[in-house]
């Protein structure tokens, strides 16, 4: 960080240019960094196999689908489109319930700073498999396990829940102003007491804001899994793409977004009115 | 055009939506080369009325020229052909922080080169060596590549003062520039100003809290109150009286009772005029 | 809170909560519970509960079957392994491309034109709702399978979740530095690259490697779709039930996942 004056100036005859200091000091750093770049772009792009002439042909399924959205077909599955939205939702309803409600023991587990080591090994175990598998690839597990339907739906998103909130809980037990427990540890209270009077109101308020937007992704969430048969709006989806029903496509996307747009104005006002 | 003033404002008023008027009909007219300071209150209408004449704010009434140009008339690439003949000195710096110093400095040139040039940092020769001379006069040859963020208070004004020069404006917008300074930084720094004025032929308009600084360093004193002209004159004409009627009498009276009886100048006896340390 | 405090034989009594507040509080409770009792009855109704009886059996099963992962068969893992970071990383550059200048037209701060905002806005909502499984479910459609239908749909689910974080960045730019930049004379572009763009910058570099990280993520299933990478071996070992592959597999997924999170925090935390 040091100013000198050699490294960015050069005078050639009265003319004086400045360089811009470079982001990395380092020459050699930053051409290799800059060479390493390109040719990973160069063997990336070459890897990927395309079939124009399959590209060409599809083109014009994709001018219709966009064509689709003009003209969205709420009609002809209207009534498979109200029960996969209902279905949908139940799921995001029940799955955010159980999911908040196991993440604050894991939760809590995974804070070092309240949690003994085995138990927090554990906790934190779970968590990373949560955090790592993408919800369908669990979806496909619970549904072996379950048996088609939204039950493994239901345990698929509570169980990301379980990973998503119990980090952000833990993270957040870990940061807590200490001297508050302190003071509330030196009225003589127990453990069940300290978690009630000094560390549940300090996490408390961002746990609200985050259960509402773990709501969202939820529902979200939800019309995917269909897609490996773990229940909602996801089935109705890959049947009407499936069977080329661009018109219902269109529709059930059109639905998704507006729902997502309702419950992210509503959350986002609640969690204004939380806070 | 020896017989046109460098600035002139003429029946400036400033509204924000409904509210009381920021400013109300403001005549001044300011001749090149003189250092005028304005003070006032806090809310006057002092910010208000520097940014109204290169138009960061704009007026909702009356006429703003510099020299002969009408600022209040111009539009698009016109304005910013104005604005660069008038530099402007920020209270908090306004560097952008995650710039280098030579960045920040080079942006003064930013109405004279284009968008390229500016975007990929290649500002012509003489511009890079004035920007270095700059450095130099106010006093930071040697921090060019720190970055911003990195510098002390003083250290960023006087960054701050050197881009306003690399406009090589004919006018010097000055808003508070010594309010988030020590004392004596402030005085370094207003010496500073007063000397690249007196250099350069510069005008200047000077916002300043401190009325101690204002008289020791301008040329003439404007005082404004509730967004009018209440006072204009000399340094040596701020009698308490008149310091009275900028800054008002219901102020004195909520200070405790016997501490203001002696004319009521709490200001001026805060911050006695400094001896010794004169330029 | 003195309303809190009501007299009962003369004696103070303190509630944390008014009567109102409570009684509303007991009402928001209520509801809540209702709708919780209704949606799991509707789950349970659907649910064939004969199969969820069997499903400890099943999961023995399941695990029985995996052990021991067949560990040879990653061997032939490393193409569509290096496909799903392909898928992935291009995917979020195509994205950031693109959602760099919507950002600029859906902040309130530096859109050009009232009537663009919504327009952009527009578009982040609708890219953020629509999972990338289903935009690559769609591209199959259009482009036929393979990476570049997965590259493009980790790209348009990107675009909305960039947009979105950087319009909110640049809204909370500080705004004196702009003004200092508009007061030299600045044109439009160049206010954006002397008084935005350095501001942005750092949490416009955390974005865009957050986003990249989630897409090593989501770029695993697109191959369940046809859209490329490793996706596809898991399809392909789930349908022929040969789940010692799909265990390793999952092995595979896991270390590559833990690594790119460890790589996007180390990224972010030297960026702050």
């Amino acid at each position: 960080m040091t100013g000198g004056r050699g490294e960015t100036i050069t005078t050639t005859g009265h003319a004086v240019t400045w360089r811009r200091p470079p982001l990395i000091r380092d020459r050699r750093w930053r051409w290799g960094l800059m060479a390493g770049t390109a040719v990973y772009l160069a063997l990336a792009i070459a890897s990927i196999e395309v079939d124009w002439s399959r590209v060409v042909d599809g083109l014009a399924r994709g001018a219709a689908f966009v064509a689709a959205f003009a003209q969205p077909d709420f009609v002809s599955r209207w009534e498979d489109i109200v029960a996969g939205i209902l279905e949908s939702l139940t799921m995001t309803v029940v799955s955010t319930f159980i999911g908040i409600l196991l993440s604050i023991p894991v939760g809590l587990g995974a804070a070092r700073n309240v949690s003994a080591w085995p138990v927090y090994m554990f906790c934190r175990g779970m968590i990373a498999v949560s955090r790592t598998f993408q919800e369908v690839i669990i979806a496909i597990l619970f549904v072996a396990m379950f048996g088609f339907g939204p039950l493994a739906g239901v345990v698929t998103l509570a169980f990301a829940t379980i990973g998503f909130m119990a980090k952000l809980l833990a993270e957040d037990i870990e940061s807590i102003d200490w001297r508050q427990v302190e003071a509330v540890r030196a009225t003589g209270a127990g453990w069940w007491q300290l978690m009630n009077h000094a560390v549940q109101p300090q996490v408390t308020p961002r746990l609200l804001g985050l259960s509402l937007y773990r709501l969202d992704i939820n529902f979200r969430e939800s019309a995917v899994i269909g897609i490996v048969g773990a229940g909602g709006i996801g089935a109705t989806l890959n049947t009407a793409i499936d069977r080329y029903e661009y018109g219902s496509a269109a529709a059930i996307l059109l639905v998704i977004i507006a729902i997502v747009m309702v419950t992210e104005y509503a959350s986002s006002h609640a969690r204004r009115f939380l806070q | 055009m020896a017989g046109i003033p460098m600035l002139r404002l003429a029946g400036v008023s400033k509204r924000y939506g409904k509210d009381v008027p920021a400013l109300s009909d403001i005549d001044l007219s300011l001749p090149r080369g003189q250092v005028l300071a304005l003070i006032g209150p806090s809310g006057a209408g002092k910010s208000t009325l520097i940014r109204c004449v290169n138009r960061l704010v704009e007026p909702t009434q009356g006429h703003v020229w510099l020299e002969d140009i009408a600022v209040t008339r111009l539009r698009g690439a016109q304005l910013r052909r104005a604005r660069r003949s008038m530099g402007m000195i920020f209270q908090e710096y306004a560097l952008v922080d995650r710039l280098t110093v030579m960045e920040n400095v080079l942006s003064g040139r930013l109405g004279y080169v284009g968008f390229w040039r500016s975007f990929l940092r290649r500002y012509p020769g003489e511009d890079v060596a004035e920007a270095l001379r700059m450095l130099e006069r106010v006093g930071m040859p040697d921090s060019m590549d720190k970055r911003a963020d990195a510098l002390s208070g003083g250290q960023r004004q006087r960054v701050g003062i050197a881009r306003a020069l690399l406009q090589a404006p004919s006018l010097l917008l000055i808003d508070e520039p010594t309010a988030s300074l020590d004392p004596r930084t402030s005085r370094q720094i207003m010496r500073l100003i007063r000397e690249l004025c007196s250099e350069r032929d510069l005008a200047a308009i000077i916002n300043i809290h401190d009325v101690a600084l204002a008289q020791r360093f301008a040329d003439r004193i404007v005082g404004l109150r509730d967004g009018r002209i209440v006072y204009d004159g000399t340094p040596d004409g701020l009698t308490p009286a008149v310091l009275t009627t900028i800054y008002g009498e219901e102020e004195w009276s909520t200070a405790p009772a016997g501490d203001e009886e002696s004319g009521g100048v709490g200001h001026t006896r805060q911050m006695p005029l400094p001896v010794g340390d004169a330029s | 809170m003195p309303l809190s405090i009501a007299t009962r034989n003369h004696q103070p009594v303190w509630r944390r909560r008014t009567t109102r507040a409570q009684w509303a509080l007991w009402s928001a409770w209520l509801v809540g519970t209702a709708l919780l009792v209704l949606c799991s009855k509707v789950i349970a109704d659907n649910t064939t509960w004969s199969f969820v009886a069997d499903a400890g059996r099943q999961a023995g099963d399941l695990i029985g079957r995996m052990l021991p992962p067949e560990w040879y068969y990653a061997g032939e893992l490393w193409r569509p392994l290096w496909d799903t970071l392909n898928i992935a990383t291009l995917g979020t550059g195509l994205g950031i491309l693109i959602a760099f200048p919507i950002a600029f037209l859906a902040a309130r701060n530096t859109s050009p034109h009232p009537a663009l905002r919504p327009l952009a806005l527009m578009v982040i909502v609708s890219s953020r709702s629509i999972n990338s499984l289903i935009w690559a479910l769609l591209l199959v459609l259009i482009l036929g399978p393979g990476t570049l239908a997965g590259i493009i749909a980790i790209a348009l689910r990107s675009i909305g979740f960039i947009g979105k974080l950087l319009y909110e960045a640049i809204e909370e730019i500080h705004l004196t530095p702009m003004e200092a930049v508009s007061a030299t004379g600045a044109s439009r572009l160049q206010l954006m690259s002397y008084g935005v763009l350095p501001q942005i910058m750092p949490a416009f570099a955390g974005i865009s490697v957050y986003r990249w990280d989630i897409n090593i993520r989501e770029a695993t299933v697109l191959g369940l779709v046809g859209a490329g990478g490793i996706g596809l071996e898991l399809n392909a070992s789930i349908n022929t039930l040969a789940w010692d592959r799909v265990a390793v597999i999952f092995v595979l997924i896991f270390a590559t996942v833990m690594v790119s999170e460890w790589v996007s925090a180390k990224v972010r935390h030297a960026i702050i």
